[in-house]
């Protein structure tokens, strides 16, 4: 019964998507590598480093649209350290992508130290706030949820519909997926796979970034250690769930995050207050192996995820 | 650009290029130094005094490396059979918690038989977490690295759980940490009054006991066969599933040995900080040491000495201690860069 009335709660659905929104931008992230053909395992390092370089840059006292800016590019660079060395050199994506994340990650906490060397609490930002859609968001439920939100959770919907746009109804899209299907018709029609690859990675890179960026100009306001705290890997396992598909990863980015919130909710029941918190927390994770394992027979994997590139070779 | 395999390389190119790898890294080290307000120029004298300068220090690098030892090998025998072991980590802890089990006096045994009844023990209990995702892979189909990963979050959070329950010590003032071991269920040390303990040896051992495996059983040449071409092997023959499994069980009491030295050698009891990523760290130590058990040691021992000597050198020096992780981020891109150009040439369109 408590359950039904949390379900039916308009500030639950809020909380949802809202802890949907930056598991929406890295999802769209790492799809659009993914559908490249490159396995991005640099995701986790790349959300640290984009939750730090917006939260630091709006921290410097530039504006929030430059954070996110900043954000972008960082995650930018690291996708394409990451780019260069899977593409064209063929390196293990695994090793690359956990090399990446461990990089990305402790650069971060080497800048973070840096900057606030004498800092124990780390202080707050002036954060995104949330700016209600006329009209939109006095509908009941609904409204609230998906109209009282932060510019940011707007921006992470309008990427989803872009980039569903773009995968199926481009040019761009059509060479980009090739890429990952079928890198050697992409090669005969005289483009570069490589710098397809290339692209794809950075871009999604970019993504990774400004949905860790989220975290700290739209969520916690503040910036500290182990934030991110496993959402790059979960973002990984949405992409399977979501079968490769802007559209179903978002459903399932939502789905994750609903769940999500209503553990926060039971926690606090009396029901919850038997139940060890661990076992709580443990959820998310338990629930992403449980997602792998109902798609994975379904799922239909780009034919050269993973499968380096190298022209000349048959 | 495209790449074109070097028939034969040169003992000059294999040579140069991981050592150029190593250059590049102390000088990302040395420059990060000097933006944190150090000297550029003191840096690698100051990591290599830290890590090898005392008995001391030298000692410190032994006792960080044995842990290191036994999760690199776990990671080096699933990689090479192509099981993406990303959850070392996790089968470190299920070590730890069988271990502060049954041994903190559930079982009053002497010496001789108790150690290795904890440390068989403890491998199959790391064993079984890989079982599962192990499992999940060749019935399903579903992508071990992710699975893996996820699990190190969900066992992390299984002890904490434990740590607050069953294993809290009643003693431990609320802290959320194990019960000390009995005196019988300790590593002794290997030379009385150095502080390292056996756990080093038991590592030793296991590097030369999975080098035999790989070089010298039918086990061994259906993983190398497995990780080379999973097609292949099945027209072959050879049973691709078991042969996962089988590595999955080696790889997962491999881990789980680390977690069973460092709580019976090192510490005595356990609490969540036991392990400072051992797990994904041993990731690169197999990585750097092309996988080879016998390697495993050396660059074990390489990564213990940045670890320790980058720890000294940031307290001497003032560098936040994160210089470490950088250092071997760097190292590991650098290094998988340069063994794979020893082998192959650039060619230009």
């Amino acid at each position: 019964m408590e359950i039904l009335d949390i379900l039916i709660s308009a500030s639950f659905w809020t909380a949802a998507i809202r802890i949907a929104s930056p598991l929406i931008f890295a999802t769209m992230g790492e799809l659009i590598c993914e559908r490249a053909g490159v396995l991005n395992l640099g995701i986790e390092g790349i959300m640290v480093v984009g939750a730090f370089a917006g939260w630091m840059t709006v921290y410097s006292g530039y504006g929030l649209w430059t954070g996110v800016g900043v954000a972008m590019l960082s995650g930018m660079l690291f996708g394409l350290m990451h780019g260069i060395l899977t593409v064209p050199f063929g390196l293990s994506q695994h090793v690359v992508g956990l090399g990446i994340t461990l990089l990305a990650t402790s650069l971060t906490y080497f800048s973070y130290r840096l900057a606030l060397p004498e800092v124990t609490s780390p202080p707050k930002i002036e954060a995104f706030q949330p700016l209600p859609i006329p009209i939109l968001s006095e509908i009941p439920v609904i409204g609230p949820a998906l109209f009282t939100q932060t510019p940011l959770t707007y921006l992470a919907f309008v990427l989803v519909l872009v980039l569903s746009l773009v995968l199926y109804r481009t040019p761009v899209g059509l060479a980009l997926r090739a890429a990952g299907e079928n890198p050697s018709a992409v090669d005969a029609q005289g483009l570069s796979v490589s710098g397809i690859r290339i692209g794809a990675v950075m871009v999604g890179s970019g993504l990774m970034a400004v949905g860790g960026a989220f975290l700290t100009m739209s969520a916690f306001n503040s910036f500290f250690f182990e934030m991110v705290n496993g959402r790059g890997w979960i973002c990984i396992a949405l992409v399977v769930f979501g079968a490769w598909k802007p559209s179903k990863a978002l459903l399932g980015a939502i789905l994750f995050a609903a769940f999500d919130a209503l553990q926060i909710r039971i926690q606090q029941t009396p029901l919850g207050a038997n139940v060890p918190y661990q076992v709580f927390l443990m959820m998310p994770y338990l629930l992403s192996i449980l997602a792998l394992v109902v798609m994975s027979r379904r799922a239909e994997v780009p034919a050269a995820l993973m499968v380096a590139f190298n022209k000349g070779e048959r | 650009m495209r790449l074109e395999p070097i028939a034969n390389p040169t003992v000059t190119r294999t040579l140069s290029l991981p050592l150029l790898a190593l250059t590049v890294t102390v000088f990302v080290a040395s420059f990060l130094a000097m933006l944190a307000g150090a000297n550029p120029f003191s840096v690698l004298g100051l990591i290599i005094d830290g890590a090898v300068g005392s008995k001391f220090a030298a000692l410190e690098t032994l006792n960080r490396a044995t842990p290191l030892i036994f999760t690199g090998l776990a990671v080096a025998v699933a990689f090479r059979a192509r099981l993406w072991n990303i959850g070392a980590e996790a089968q470190l802890y299920a070590g730890a918690v069988l271990t502060v089990l049954l041994g903190t006096g559930a079982l009053a045994w002497p010496s001789g038989l108790l150690l290795p009844t904890i440390a068989i023990c403890a491998m199959f209990a790391g064993a079984l977490v890989l079982l599962l995702p192990a499992y999940l892979k060749t019935r399903f189909g579903v992508d071990e690295v992710v699975t893996t990963l996820l699990f190190n979050f969900v066992v992390l959070l299984l002890v904490s759980m434990l740590l607050e329950g069953v294993l809290k010590d009643p003693m431990g003032m609320g802290w959320p940490k194990s019960a000390r071991l009995i005196p019988e269920a300790r590593l002794p040390r290997i030379v009385e009054g150095l502080r390292l303990h056996w756990g080093f040896g038991l590592a030793i051992v296991s590097a030369a006991v999975v080098w035999m495996i790989q070089t010298r059983t039918t086990l061994g040449y259906e993983m190398r066969a497995v990780g080379l071409n999973q097609k292949a092997a099945q027209f072959a023959g050879i049973p691709v599933n078991t042969v996962l499994i089988k590595t999955a069980l080696l790889s997962g009491g491999l881990a789980a040995l680390a977690g069973f030295s460092e709580v019976a050698g090192l510490k005595g009891n356990l609490t969540l900080d036991l392990s400072p990523g051992f797990g994904y760290t041993g990731i690169i130590v197999a990585m750097l040491a092309f996988l080879n058990p016998i390697g495993v040691v050396v660059s074990a021992l390489f990564v213990a000495g940045i670890f320790v000597g980058a720890d000294s050198m940031s307290r001497a020096a003032g560098v936040p201690t994160y210089i470490a992780d950088i250092m071997l981020a760097t190292a590991l891109l650098l290094m998988v860069l340069a063994i794979m150009l020893t082998r192959f040439r650039i060619v230009r369109e």
